[in-house]
């Protein structure tokens, strides 16, 4: 259980960085609560393992140093960190019984056999895999195996933190469901930091209290799942949170009028924008109201999803999507209105605030 | 599944089929059929029934040259293999080394078998070659002419020279296939790096292990080449393997029926331990 810093950290795998095009992470200034459960969220390539890799040892940073508990470790090998990490396929010991693999971290740490049997029981208990404890590893399914992989990274309860890297990426759907929840619980039964990588916002926002956006090699929001849905602070957010994602309309701002294509919306605020060379209007599917008065629009196609129809439409030569209730009317001549308190204003990218 | 059954199949392995019958099962039976008759030259035969097999079993010169092959082979692999795996450890994983490494690893095995006698033959004369005669200048008494325990000892360098670079290869390419996870997931657990080995490297290797074995028993078992260049079977008859007793009775004093009875006792001695290592090397992937 640690607080963790990350302390003005960057990294490039090749050597001597010079332009900032050659950092796989670009600079990252943070400080994770101890016992929080974070989710790092971004597309692949986006620097997400390489961040959670600096944080478990098995990367030395370029530059910056990382803190637990206020303690350096930058330089400290993994093996001296007391982290556990969880990899995106399954690790097991084959020749080992299923037993032994979760007895193996505890065994090199020397733990007396008494507590070592009654963690791995316990463990064993917990991924349903106790009949299965005196077979060879080698003969399970994928499934079993990441279960095993778990397993090994939760059978130490003292770690400073647990770092999941896509764990359930090869588990079938059910069965994600069911371990999700059983992290979460044992999240809260034993408080430990928590990072948990994944390209999956479903899992990132069902599973941590902090979710870590990244995009190309940058942190662009930390939130609440709440937060980030309701006030993305970079188009990227936007788009990759919510399905479908934000619209996001390129726009000309004038005070408090913003003009997209032949339609202008007049704003309670006008947005900072300073001197950003582009200028785009953000708003939600859900925030999008079809009737019969407001802005016009040309409804292109509509994609019956169940409980809500999105519909596909142009409005001012730009492609927008807006979620609509399944029983909502789609009339002929439709025409829209904007949710002014759902409208965010990005320049050059990030959301600026209605402080003027 | 159900296998679907097509007797033209038949047409179409017959090529191979012909070739194998021509180039090992005819010939074996022609070692067969000299095998139960004697002769004397001009074409006579006379059947002789199961005596050159006696005989042989009964011989001590054949029991003699069988336990030296077998105590040649257990040596080859007992040096062979562990020096193998702890080369291939130790060999880079990625850069401008791997491919130099690898050449040099390659090279003795590109080279005919009996220029390496030739090599070794000339290398360890006393007179001329390099080693010989620096052993001798250091005062330690080499003569593989002369001194049984010599020429072991030569044939035995000589032949991990040779070939331990083909278990090095066989170990390289089992352990550059673990993926980085593993000996991440090591670290993380606290692994030493004995229990990497023994956890993580040996079972990936188990596969080219079992091969790297039984490809330098069976050879070992079947040398001829270099110690014929090198010792001639000799000094006396310390290092006369079985093939080279073999040549000796065959070609040397032209007992072709006693040879061909040997020849078939060796075979099938290199088949049945070739299967006991194999039983016994994957009999841990049977249970589990």
């Amino acid at each position: 259980m640690a607080r963790i810093t990350l302390d003005h950290i960057r990294h490039a795998y090749g050597p001597k960085p010079s332009s900032p095009q050659d950092y796989a992470l670009k600079e990252v200034h943070h400080e994770w609560n101890d016992g929080g459960a974070y989710a790092l969220l971004g597309p692949s390539g986006c620097g997400k393992t390489t961040l959670l890799n600096i944080i478990s040892g098995l990367v030395t940073p370029s530059e910056g140093r990382i803190l637990f508990d206020g303690t350096d470790v930058t330089q400290l090998p993994t093996e001296r960190r007391n982290i556990a990490q969880v990899f995106q396929f399954p690790v097991i010991y084959d020749t080992m019984t299923v037993y032994d693999n979760l007895a193996f971290p505890l065994r090199n740490r020397r733990v007396p056999e008494a507590e070592v049997d009654r963690r791995v029981r316990d463990i064993l208990e917990m991924i349903d895999l106790s009949s299965w404890a005196n077979r060879k590893a080698q003969r399970l399914t994928a499934d079993q195996k990441q279960k095993i992989s778990l397993g090994r990274g939760l059978v130490r309860n003292d770690v400073s933190a647990i770092l999941f890297d896509e764990p359930l990426t090869v588990i079938d759907p059910h069965m994600k469901w069911v371990l999700r929840s059983q992290l979460k619980r044992l999240h809260r039964q034993f408080g430990f930091t928590m990072v948990y990588v994944t390209h999956d916002q479903t899992e990132a926002l069902t599973f941590a209290d902090k979710v870590v956006v990244m995009y190309d090699g940058e942190i662009v929001q930390i939130g609440t799942p709440a937060e980030l849905f309701e006030r993305p602070s970079h188009t990227f957010v936007g788009y990759f949170i919510g399905s479908p994602g934000m619209n996001v309309l390129p726009a000309a701002v004038d005070g408090s009028a913003v003009t997209i294509g032949a339609e202008t919306i007049q704003l309670d605020y006008a947005p900072k924008i300073g001197s950003a060379k582009k200028t785009e209007l953000g708003i939600r599917p859900e925030f999008i109201r079809l009737g019969r008065d407001g802005m016009p629009i040309e409804v292109t196609k509509v994609e019956d999803i169940g409980r809500q129809k999105i519909v596909r439409a142009r409005f001012s030569g730009h492609p927008v999507a807006i979620v609509v209730p399944e029983d909502g009317e789609i009339p002929a001549d439709a025409r829209v209105r904007f949710d002014p308190s759902a409208i965010s204003i990005y320049a050059d990218s990030w959301r600026v605030g209605r402080e003027a | 599944m159900e296998k679907t059954w097509n007797n033209k199949a038949w047409f179409l392995v017959l090529p191979v089929l012909v070739l194998v019958a021509f180039s090992a099962a005819i010939p074996l039976m022609t070692v067969v059929n000299y095998s139960v008759q004697d002769t004397f030259g001009n074409n006579q035969f006379f059947w002789a029934g199961t005596d050159w097999f006696t005989e042989i079993l009964h011989s001590p010169r054949f029991w003699d040259a069988l336990l030296r092959n077998l105590i040649f082979s257990l040596v080859i692999l007992a040096i062979e293999i562990p020096l193998g795996i702890l080369i291939a450890l130790n060999m880079p994983k990625k850069g401008l080394g791997v491919p130099v490494c690898l050449v040099l690893m390659a090279l003795p095995l590109l080279i005919p078998w009996n220029v390496v006698g030739t090599i070794w033959q000339v290398f360890g004369r006393v007179d001329i070659g390099l080693l010989g005669h620096t052993l001798e200048a250091l005062g330690i008494d080499y003569n593989y002419v002369q001194s049984p325990t010599a020429a072991w000892i030569t044939v035995i360098v000589m032949d991990v020279w040779h070939w331990t670079s083909l278990v090095v290869l066989l170990c390289y390419a089992g352990l550059v296939s673990i993926p980085d996870a593993y000996y991440q997931a090591a670290k993380i657990d606290g692994a030493s790096r004995w229990s990497v080995f023994r956890y993580i490297q040996l079972p990936k290797m188990n596969r080219v292990l079992l091969i790297a074995v039984l490809l330098r028993f069976m050879d070992s078992f079947m040398i001829y080449t270099e110690p014929f260049v090198v010792t001639g079977g000799g000094p006396g008859n310390s290092t006369t393997f079985l093939s080279i007793d073999l040549v000796k009775m065959a070609v040397g004093q032209f007992d072709l029926g006693p040879a061909a009875a040997m020849s078939i006792i060796y075979f099938l001695i290199i088949l049945l331990l070739s299967w006991v290592f194999y039983t016994v090397m994957t009999s841990g992937d049977a249970q589990a």
